[in-house]
């Protein structure tokens, strides 16, 4: 099989990941994406807790991601890539041809971002930079969880 | 009465839901604080954690052991600063025992907590 899902989530490794979507994929490893995690063991521990034991947990940071995804693409195992924001899916996107699709599945408020969805906020410059990965031919849609509706970017950005 | 607090940690509203159930049963008020993660990020989740928590001590009682209400409460208990023990797979047998027995240190609180909890998971006699 192949990534079957390339995800921006900001909350990482979650319930909606592991189950939410894992089950129904049937997921056997999850990529996790993200420079500060892929440096620290503490933090990849408690990532790790929240993944049930016949699931591989790969942790790797976006210059590590660029070089490693050709090769989960070719896994025959189903997997998911995670993201925990825009700017890291943009960098892997810039450095990888063979991203064509990324689901905003949480991205939560903060200061300066707007309600765009209930589960997606978003900055004005965050919205432009989807809007760009779109544009650069990557298939962008938000959508929580599998028995949601994928919205398409242009509704939410 | 000791100043230990509770804080139940979860997805939706069950937190809030033990709390109330908590109350129901024993009329004890003001020892457990509910935190949802409802449409919380983990940055405005470790506010509300910081918030319910306040100076401490207290004990987490988490939903799951994984997910963002757990790596919030762990990386919470690791950096906050305050004496703070967590509990996963939280349940109301062992916040019934809990409120009753604040008189101790919060990982010891915790381990107590994890027994009476897990005595109440049994199949019966049919």
């Amino acid at each position: 099989m192949t990534l079957a899902l390339y995800r921006i989530d900001d909350r990482l490794i979650h319930g909606q990941v592991v189950v939410g979507w894992g089950q129904p994929l049937d997921v056997a490893f999850i990529v996790l994406v993200d420079d500060e995690v892929s440096s620290s063991d503490w933090e990849q521990d408690l990532y790790r807790m929240g993944v049930p034991p016949q699931i591989e947990v790969v942790f790797a940071s976006v210059e590590q991601a660029a070089a490693l995804l050709p090769g989960w693409e070719a896994d025959r195992r189903v997997g998911i890539l995670l993201v925990g924001d825009i700017d890291t899916a943009v960098a892997l996107a810039a450095r990888v041809p063979q991203v064509k699709r990324f689901n905003v599945g949480g991205v939560h408020h903060r200061a300066g971002r707007t309600e765009r969805l209930r589960f997606v906020y978003l900055t004005d410059d965050e919205a432009a930079k989807l809007r760009q990965l779109a544009e650069r031919g990557v298939d962008v849609t938000a959508q929580d969880v599998p028995t949601a509706r994928a919205v398409p970017v242009g509704e939410f950005t | 009465m000791s100043d230990l607090r509770g804080v139940i940690v979860s997805h939706a509203a069950v937190a809030q839901a033990l709390v109330s159930a908590v109350t129901a049963i024993t009329g004890i008020e003001g020892v457990l604080t509910a935190v949802s993660n409802e449409g919380c990020g983990t940055e405005a989740l470790g506010q509300r954690l910081r918030e319910a928590v306040g100076g401490g001590p207290a004990v987490l009682f988490v939903d799951l052991p994984g997910g963002s209400c757990f790596t919030s409460s762990a990386r919470y208990a690791k950096q906050g600063g305050a004496d703070i023990a967590v509990v996963t797979g939280v349940n109301l047998a062992m916040l019934l025992d809990f409120v009753f027995h604040r008189d101790i240190a919060p990982a010891d609180a915790a381990r107590r907590a994890v027994d009476a909890g897990a005595k109440a998971i049994r199949v019966t006699a049919s």
